[in-house]
């Protein structure tokens, strides 16, 4: 059997990091052992103490240190769900709209694209949080009939409550996420070659179908590697919820080694929380790429 | 006799300096064929291109199946026309990610709102009349250029246009397939379509084009009926191409 050049190469990269490993993992053990604490993770069925501002599952701080490290695992995976969502919404028609015909659109989509990625994500999550959200009136108000209704208390849309500081994640995390992801579809939309705009144009078809049924299906292909690494960045973004307060994972967690000193442990239960993490949105991306990228683009 | 394509003057500038149209006047009567000829980079392509509003036109006006087009497009204005004018590009251009009955039906389903039952009768009609009615399921990589091309042909029909533009609709493709797509414009032609065909194959426009269009520079340097054109064609210009392209 003859191997590519590029197989050893992997093997050869693969050794080389399984021995950094093994070197750290022994260094980890000797210091642990040294200092005579030893790797345990008892603490984690302890009573947490701490109380959580929001939980999807029952949560009390008498409960298990293991239980809040769920509970905001879930508030985790929550935001980054949602805002996974709504960062493909504004991203998709920003991402369009810089290809429109709308010379106003173009601009605005620019405008937004330009702006949002000059500033870095930690002042547009703050910004979100104790501007907008905290600088809402007290007294909720409506303004776009019951739809939806907004306060320094929370949001509430369709009857669904939202705490201030989940919305100012899941707000930041969307227009930042969205910007990029504009990019990434106008990327995609020029990948398409002219005369197929051409064509659809020459039948009468509108911009807009012709986009959804003409040139999207094409630039799929293109957008969706880029797309997944757009949802990972998120994901992990999705860790400087703690700047504003949200329980996420990153923040429980954070105040959990704080009070057990376990911070090795920790840090492990949280790589580990995220590789599953990426682990879905990369499976999710496989699901949706066999679903919509058509069998004789697949490459 | 109603006129399909009216132009004075229209001109037609690309970066500030490139006249690729320059003060073209034309008219074109129902059920006419006129062919377009002219070297490379004479405007042959933009001047068509400007009858369906791909290109817009910095001075002049235009008028196509009778409705006005004016410098400012407006998309909706440019949308009724393009509803009534069909066009066949040299490369095809056909959606590679839908079937073949996909790429006919789509915009008479979607724009004239003709019932999918409907709109797929029609098609297979017209993949019969191109002589490639067994091809309707498959996608357009699993066809020949030829073929591909025969699609494109029925795609713009299907919108049942009252006027057809051709763009070098031969020289994509490989010369011993170029005779099924010229058959196809030839019955056509003589189903009584309005065509404006721009092409290098002197015999199809000796043979099909009641006037030939020569242009040069952007400019029209003659206009007239195919017999004349081809046996004693005034401009010195147009007889020099014509003995390039016997030779
Ligand atoms: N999009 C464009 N941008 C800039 N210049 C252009 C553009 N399209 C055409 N031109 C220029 O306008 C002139 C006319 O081009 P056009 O494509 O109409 O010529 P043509 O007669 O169709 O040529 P060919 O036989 O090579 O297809 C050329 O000089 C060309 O370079
Ligand atoms: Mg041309």
């Amino acid at each position: 059997m003859k191997w590519k050049r590029s197989r050893w190469l992997e093997l050869a990269l693969v050794v080389v990091v399984l021995t950094l490993v093994g070197i750290l993992v022994n260094n980890l053990a000797v210091n642990l052992i040294r200092t005579g604490l030893g790797l345990s993770f008892e603490w984690l069925w302890q009573p947490a103490g701490f109380a959580l501002s929001e939980h999807t599952l029952p949560y009390q701080p008498g409960d298990s240190t293991a239980w809040a490290l769920l509970v905001s695992w879930l508030n985790s995976l929550r935001v980054i769900a949602c805002s996974i969502v709504l960062a493909t919404v504004l991203g998709v028609g920003a991402g369009a709209a810089r290809r429109s015909l709308n010379p106003l659109l173009r601009q605005l989509a620019g405008l937004y694209v330009g702006l949002i990625r000059q500033i870095p994500l930690l002042l547009q999550l703050l910004f979100w949080y104790f501007v907008a959200f905290l600088g809402l009136p007290s007294q909720p108000f409506a303004p776009i009939g019951t739809l939806i209704s907004l306060s320094n208390q929370g949001v509430g849309i369709l009857g669904l409550n939202l705490s201030v500081e989940f919305s100012a994640v899941l707000v930041g995390l969307s227009v930042f996420t969205g910007a990029a992801i504009a990019e990434v579809v106008r990327g995609g939309l020029d990948s398409v070659p002219r005369g197929q705009w051409e064509a659809f144009r020459s039948l009468g078809i509108n911009e807009g179908l012709g986009l959804r049924r003409v040139v999207l299906p094409q630039a799929l292909p293109a957008i969706l590697p880029a797309l997944s690494s757009q949802y990972l960045n998120l994901a992990k973004n999705s860790t400087l919820a703690i700047a504003v307060g949200y329980a996420d994972l990153y923040a429980v967690s954070d105040t959990a080694i704080t009070q057990t000193g376990r911070a090795i442990e920790g840090f492990l239960i949280l790589l580990l929380s995220f590789l599953a993490l990426n682990l879905l949105i990369n499976g999710g991306m496989q699901v949706l790429n066999r679903i919509v990228v058509h069998p004789a683009q697949r490459t | 006799m109603t006129i399909a394509v009216r132009a004075e003057s229209i001109t037609k500038t690309f970066n500030g300096t490139q006249k690729a149209l320059d003060q073209v006047n034309l008219s074109v009567n129902h059920g006419e064929v006129l062919v377009v000829m002219g070297p490379s980079g004479s405007g042959k392509s933009t001047l068509i291109r400007t009858f369906n509003g791909l290109e817009a036109i910095d001075a002049g006006q235009l008028e196509i199946v009778g409705i006005p087009l004016d410098t400012d497009q407006d998309e909706r204005q440019i949308r009724r026309i393009r509803r009534r004018v069909g066009m066949v590009f040299q490369q095809f251009n056909l959606f590679p990610h839908l079937s073949i009955l996909d790429n006919i039906t789509l915009a008479p389903i979607r724009v004239k709102k003709v019932s999918k039952a409907n709109a797929e009768q029609r098609a297979h009609g017209l993949l019969a009349q191109m002589g490639i009615a067994d091809q309707a399921m498959k996608y357009p990589a699993e066809l020949s250029g030829g073929q591909q091309q025969r699609v494109a042909i029925a795609r713009a029909l299907a919108m049942d246009p009252e006027l057809m533009l051709f763009d070098e609709p031969t020289s994509a493709l490989d010369p011993e397939r170029v005779k099924e797509v010229l058959d196809a414009m030839r019955r056509l032609a003589a189903d009584g379509m309005t065509m404006i065909v721009v092409t290098h194959e002197l015999g199809f426009a000796r043979e099909v084009a009641d006037r030939v269009l020569f242009m040069d520079a952007g400019r029209v340097v003659e206009l007239t009926d195919s017999t004349t054109f081809f046996t004693q064609a005034k401009e010195e210009r147009s007889r020099r191409f014509l003995n390039q392209m016997a030779h």
